[in-house]
């Protein structure tokens, strides 16, 4: 008698040799120009379609959470800019929302407008980012170099408040950071922001809303980005939650989530905007998304540049700081989805333990789902247009 | 002097010598004009130090430093067929320079053969064998992905080109490229105004052939790390770099043979201009200029197919149009 185990191994024999075809194993990483940084795919081929992929995650793992316990909060900031290196200063956010909570400090409205504003520029130049690097991977070259170009303005302007393009490191507990060479007088009063920034933001979100037209021109109508794109990599609703997916991508499927409408870590009641939302959940929507994103945010920042009070920029907050005995979990709308910190304090300057959720991880956990059954030149589109960074994933 | 220019192997050798100069002056032309065109459509400057003035010699600079580095052969690489493939693809390309006629008669072209284009479209074949090699002995996948992608390509887009080859040689009655160029003298006008879908048809089988964007699928660098050019570095590299540019220079130029005219002055018929012979150069390169300049325009522009889809594209639209150009040709051909 044989059992079902060597039946099975037989019948699958037999399969071989009728067919005499084998698959093919392709390991795609950690070095390859479209991964985003070290991702590393071992997918398995049948000529050129995928049956079965696996990443490998880790080549990019920098031991955040470990080095945060033996810094003090401070330093832990200028560490978490560098997790999403995109979108350096929209990481910053939820940690010292985390700190400040804990502590108990009310955070002057005008700080609070002030970080909104960086929120949604750094949102633009990240969005901007993949508006390049998206068609980049189909081939297109020229949207990358437009999106550059214009993503150059906004990291201008980023840069001459924080003083970094894309670490600004610029909250401190309690509020933000004083602007260089301001004085003692002046960084209670309301000359924190270098001259003329209103207006040159004002200008700077005329030009994206410009840039945004041209990037749709170039492509939307274009019968070959549309067909590389739609219904090409498919995630429906119900798949994306189960997968923990959020972000544009999650948005991208037509769940209108976005923490900014939910939760109140910065004053985003007080400003209108809409959710864009994808019908198909494809590739195409999720660069649609992206697309009306860069819009909303840009006319986030112009509604906030009216609504900026004059006050301080600082709490009242000790000279060492120490955050009392306690645990909190801070989530905020970064540009690649939902970012947390889960915090655990002691009592000390440092924290006792932080616990980072990061967009990218959660929306590049569901990788062998998406691609199984696509084909290797979708495999890098449909990974493109999930927009992950690997210091995102790895941490 | 007289006696020396009459002597068929003097003639022929100094003929040879043009071709081989032609190949890589047309490359580093080409190649400049993509790198300062596509500089300026993606808002950027381009080469600008190298030689002094606007970069011009960038490639110069380019191509010493190709044959400075190492040249390494993959340990696993079937090494006579790694090292053979760039040679076969640039040959292909020269060898297509042969039947181009730079102006009338037999003094602009090297051989003015009776099965010109016929020559042309069986020579421009050889080199995917080259890709095809170098993808295959590569010893590796990326490569492989690539060579056979051009295999692949090769079979579509062979098809719907001489498909639209042949309404002009319906037209022209003859498949000698100097003929062809003096039917369209005779009828008055380039064949791309009767020959207008062969011509498109044409085009875009040449973009594909020349594995340029949209049809860039076995190079794709996003993709395959640049598919069969993986393995390759200095010189051998230069070859299928060179190949490339030359490829372009010799499809643009049968193009503009076949359908604008070739040598042939654009529109002096109209004004009852007669030009002498010796302008023939100016006016086909000005006409392969354009065609050149439209090739990088849609590579600038375009983000790049896929496999599949290039292969419905050539199956479902280009033969069956091709096929329908013939018969409509064919049918008005007799009628008038």
């Amino acid at each position: 008698m044989l059992d079902a185990q060597a039946m099975a191994q037989i019948s699958e024999t037999s399969v071989a040799v009728e067919l005499e075809t084998s698959d093919m194993t392709l390991n795609i990483g950690p070095q390859h120009p479209s991964t985003h940084g070290v991702l590393r795919l071992v997918a398995k081929v049948d000529g050129e379609v995928i049956t079965d992929v696996r990443p490998i995650l880790g080549y990019m793992h920098r031991g955040y959470e470990k080095i945060s316990e033996v810094r003090t909060y401070p330093q832990v900031i200028a560490l978490i800019n560098r997790i999403d290196w995109t979108s350096g200063y929209a990481n910053e956010i939820p940690f010292v929302v985390a700190a400040e909570r804990l502590m108990g400090i009310e955070v002057p409205e005008r700080a609070q407008w002030i970080r909104l504003i960086l929120t949604e520029m750094t949102r633009i130049s990240a969005h901007l980012l993949f508006m390049g690097s998206f068609p980049l991977e189909l081939g297109a070259t020229t949207p990358l170099m437009f999106a550059l170009r214009d993503r150059e303005r906004v990291l201008d302007v980023l840069e001459s408040v924080t003083g970094g393009r894309f670490h600004p490191n610029f909250n401190r507990i309690g509020g933000i950071k004083p602007a260089a060479g301001a004085g003692k007088e002046q960084k209670k009063l309301t000359q924190d922001l270098p001259a003329g920034f209103f207006t040159e933001t004002e200008a700077a979100m005329d030009g994206v809303i410009a840039s945004t037209d041209q990037l749709e021109k170039l492509l939307r109508k274009n019968e070959i980005f549309v067909a590389r794109t739609k219904g090409i990599g498919v995630l429906p609703p119900e798949v994306a939650l189960s997968y923990g997916v959020t972000g544009p991508n999650l948005r991208a499927s037509g769940v209108p989530y976005d923490l900014r409408n939910e939760t109140d870590y910065l004053p985003y009641d007080q400003v209108d905007f809409e959710i864009p939302v994808g019908t198909e959940g494809d590739s195409f929507d999720r660069w649609w998304v992206r697309l009306a994103e860069i819009r909303q945010s840009a006319n986030i920042v112009k509604q906030a540049i009216q609504k900026v009070p004059s006050g301080p920029l600082q709490a009242k907050v000790p000279k060492i700081i120490k955050v009392p005995k306690g645990e909190t979990y801070v989530r905020a709308e970064v540009p690649k989805g939902v970012m947390g910190y889960y915090l655990v304090s002691e009592g000390g300057q440092g924290p006792y333990r932080v616990k980072i959720r990061t967009a990218s991880f959660s929306n590049l956990s569901m990788l062998p789902w998406i691609l199984e059954g696509v084909i290797v030149p979708d495999l890098l589109a449909v990974m493109g247009s999930l927009d992950f960074v690997l210091g995102d994933v790895d941490r | 002097m007289e006696s020396l220019l009459e002597n068929f192997w003097i003639v022929l050798v100094l003929k040879l010598l043009t071709v081989a100069l032609l190949v890589p002056v047309a490359g580093l032309i080409i190649g400049y004009a993509e790198l300062k065109i596509s500089a300026h459509m993606q808002a950027r400057v381009g080469p600008y130090f190298a030689g002094g003035r606007y970069g011009w010699a960038q490639l110069i600079a380019d191509g010493v430093k190709f044959f400075q580095k190492e040249d390494i052969i993959p340990a696993e690489a079937d090494r006579p067929v790694f090292k053979y493939a760039p040679i076969l693809v640039l040959i292909s390309a020269v060898s297509l320079f042969v039947v181009i006629p730079f102006g009338p008669g037999d003094a602009l072209v090297v051989r003015n053969l009776d099965l010109g284009i016929f020559f042309a479209l069986a020579i421009s074949s050889v080199g995917t064998i080259g890709v095809l090699m170098a993808g295959w002995s590569s010893a590796n996948k990326y490569s492989l992905i690539g060579g056979l992608r051009a295999a692949g390509q090769l079979i579509a887009y062979e098809l719907p080109m001489v498909l639209s080859v042949i309404g002009v040689v319906i037209l022209a009655e003859t498949m000698s490229l100097n003929g062809i160029v003096e039917a369209q003298i005779e009828w008055g006008m380039p064949f791309v105004i009767p020959q207008a879908v062969a011509f498109v048809v044409f085009f875009i089988a040449a973009l594909a052939e020349m594995s340029r964007i949209p049809f860039d699928m076995p190079i794709a660098e996003s993709e395959l790390t640049t598919g069969y050019l993986t393995e390759y570095t200095g010189f051998r590299f230069l070859f299928f770099f060179l190949g490339e540019f030359a490829n372009m220079f010799t499809f643009a130029a049968i193009a503009a043979t076949l359908f604008l005219g070739g040598y042939a002055p654009a529109g002096a018929e109209v004004f009852g201009i007669t030009i002498p012979g010796l302008t023939g150069p100016i006016w086909l390169s000005l006409k392969i200029g354009v065609l050149v300049f439209v090739m990088i325009w849609t590579r600038w522009t375009w983000p790049r197919l896929r496999e599949d889809q290039l292969q419905t594209f050539a199956w479902k639209w280009l033969v069956p149009i091709g096929l329908a150009n013939i018969v409509v040709t064919a049918v008005m051909k007799v009628l008038f």
